[in-house]
């Protein structure tokens, strides 16, 4: 068994492919979509988590990556820069998924990079601008 | 009448490295265990310490003249316009100075990501810093335009002196309204979706002074990861709010004004902030040793954060359009539980002001006075306190005409 979070990127030429339908159907994958931003004629992302088969994920990468889309590990997507996170708090009621954390008594901000799920609301929200992400469209 | 020290008797002891010397927070365990008389007898130094954004900040510069002299009539660093209406190659470069180009939030809510607080900090750690000037041109300084780069180190001066820093207390701020606001209190989600604070309460300087018996001007502090000083009360000082039994204001009152040389700062302790929204600003670290001269010090610094209060503010209404009142009083060791009750509502709570950071420099100011680095300086005129019955004003809103000249 495998359970991966991933980011696709499409190429506008691309984004109205059943890619989903494909997934489940040909690769018997399950899939669960945490963010979308799908535009026709634009490049695409889909955030999502895909499980199933070792050997059938693996076939399902490669056809992924046939068919000219880019496949990234979501866990890289955002970075807390530490040096740049003086752990003032301010992140800790604005991120949704408890990635970001205020431990008290210690009062220090902690980064738990597997909880993220890519919604970028820190990446402006941080006033040190510590988080970061590799996105380009991120804005 | 207990134990009584001079600062002189401390100093002594300072250079003799047997000065005994506590940060604010840990002198709180030591006088609940053995009481105000014997922490009294025992402790020389309480060190007090804060890392939060502070907008009254910024730095007086001197460029040096280039060849020919200029009397610099506009000036631009990174881009970010610096006061010039002083002397020829004087200028002051404020912490919320935003470039000209900055959408501002005209693209709501505007992004703020470099400003006057960012350029601080990179001078501050030694980076290249574009210096646009430009002049009108007069016989004794005849160049009309400069452009150039230069470090911290190859200019005259530069000191921060920062006119309103280390305010004693402050608002809780909240948002009532139906949609999500952008504030210098930080993002503010509707109806009271977030509650956000910016005291470091208990290791805070002027909690831990609440009367300013011992703050004065001269008084020399930690500043900005340097060495500092309390050049004048700050801006809005207003020492006049209502207080608990202990001294300590309820309200925002007493603030400083600091000054010091920028080039023995660190960059860790001073940095540019973008407030999502709202602006830039500059993370201001500060530090005040507090000498306990007598048990009324003592238990003055013993303070801890259930006994400090700080109002909830609405800032969707109330704050913006002054019309008053607050939603009840909390505490900052609710505030620091994550969580606070507003009118029956669970309200989840974040800081502005690192208290990480706030315990690292009480811990470092530490370090320096028990190292015989830092001594106290004897304030050369106290502060106004409560006694100087200042009253908090509005700024008039008549019509010129009306003034009588
Ligand atoms: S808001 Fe930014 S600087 Fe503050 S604790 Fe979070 S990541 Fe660190
Ligand atoms: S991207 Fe969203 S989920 Fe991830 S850390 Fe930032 S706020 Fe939290």
């Amino acid at each position: 068994m495998v359970k991966q979070k991933l980011v696709l990127r499409f190429p506008s030429t691309l984004v109205e492919q059943p890619v989903i339908y494909h997934l489940v159907k040909d690769y018997d994958l399950m899939v669960n979509i945490l963010r979308a931003d799908i535009n026709p004629k634009k490049e695409g992302r889909l955030m999502l988590e895909l499980s199933g088969g070792e050997a059938d994920y693996r076939r399902a990468l490669d056809w992924l990556q046939a068919q000219g889309l880019t496949v990234m590990n979501l866990k890289q997507q955002i970075t807390w820069n530490e040096g740049r996170c003086t752990h003032c708090g301010a992140c800790s009621v604005i991120c949704p998924s408890g990635a970001l954390i205020l431990s008290r008594p210690e009062m220090t901000v902690h980064f738990d990079e597997a909880k993220c799920v890519v919604c970028e609301l820190c990446l402006k929200a941080c006033p040190a601008r510590a988080m970061e992400t590799l996105l380009e469209n991120a804005k | 009448m207990g134990v009584q020290r001079t600062y002189e008797e401390i100093n002594a002891k300072i250079k003799s490295g047997q000065a005994v010397v506590l940060t604010a927070e840990e002198v709180i365990g030591l006088v609940e265990e053995k009481g105000i008389a014997e922490a009294a007898a025992s402790v020389d130094v309480v060190t007090t310490g804060t890392f939060g954004p502070m907008c009254s900040s910024g730095v007086f510069l001197n460029f040096g003249h280039p060849q020919p002299r200029i009397k610099m009539n506009e000036v631009y660093l990174n881009g970010v316009p610096a006061y010039s209406g002083v002397a020829a190659v004087d200028a002051y470069l404020g912490a919320t100075a935003i470039p000209l180009s900055d959408p501002g939030n005209r693209n709501y809510p505007g992004a703020f990501n470099y400003g006057g607080g960012h350029v601080i900090e990179a001078l501050v750690a030694g980076r290249e810093i574009r210096l646009e000037a430009s002049s009108y041109g007069t016989d004794c300084y005849p160049l009309k335009k400069i452009e150039t780069v230069f470090r911290l180190s190859e200019i005259n001066e530069a000191t921060l002196f920062n006119p309103r820093n280390a305010y004693q207390n402050y608002n809780v701020a909240v948002n009532r309204g139906d949609k999500t606001i952008y504030t210098y209190m930080g993002i503010l989600k509707p109806r009271l979706g977030n509650a956000n604070y910016s005291s470091a309460g208990q290791l805070s300087p002027l909690l831990n002074d609440p009367l300013l018996k011992t703050i004065g001007i001269g008084t020399r502090i930690f500043l900005g990861g340097g060495i500092g000083y309390v050049a004048w009360h700050g801006t809005q000082h207003n020492p006049g709010v209502e207080r608990g039994d202990n001294g300590v204001p309820r309200y925002p009152a007493g603030t400083l004004a600091v000054i010091g040389d920028l080039k023995q700062m660190q960059p860790r302790w001073l940095r540019g902030l973008s407030f999502l929204g709202y602006g830039v600003t500059l993370q201001v670290g500060l530090g005040i040793p507090i000498p306990i001269l007598s048990e009324e010090i003592m238990a003055y610094c013993a303070v801890n954060d259930d006994a400090i209060l700080a109002p909830v503010v609405d800032y969707s209404r109330s704050y913006p359009y002054r019309e008053g009142g607050n939603l009840g009083l909390v505490s900052y060791a609710q505030l620091k539980s994550g969580e606070i009750s507003v009118n029956g509502t669970r309200v989840p709570t974040a800081p502005l002001s690192s208290y990480a950071g706030a315990r690292e420099i009480a811990a470092t100011l530490k370090e320096w006075i028990r190292a015989g680095k830092f001594t106290l300086a004897v304030p050369a005129a106290p502060l106004p306190s409560v006694e100087a019955g200042i009253t908090f004003k509005t700024l008039p809103q008549r019509h010129p005409e009306e003034g009588g000249f």
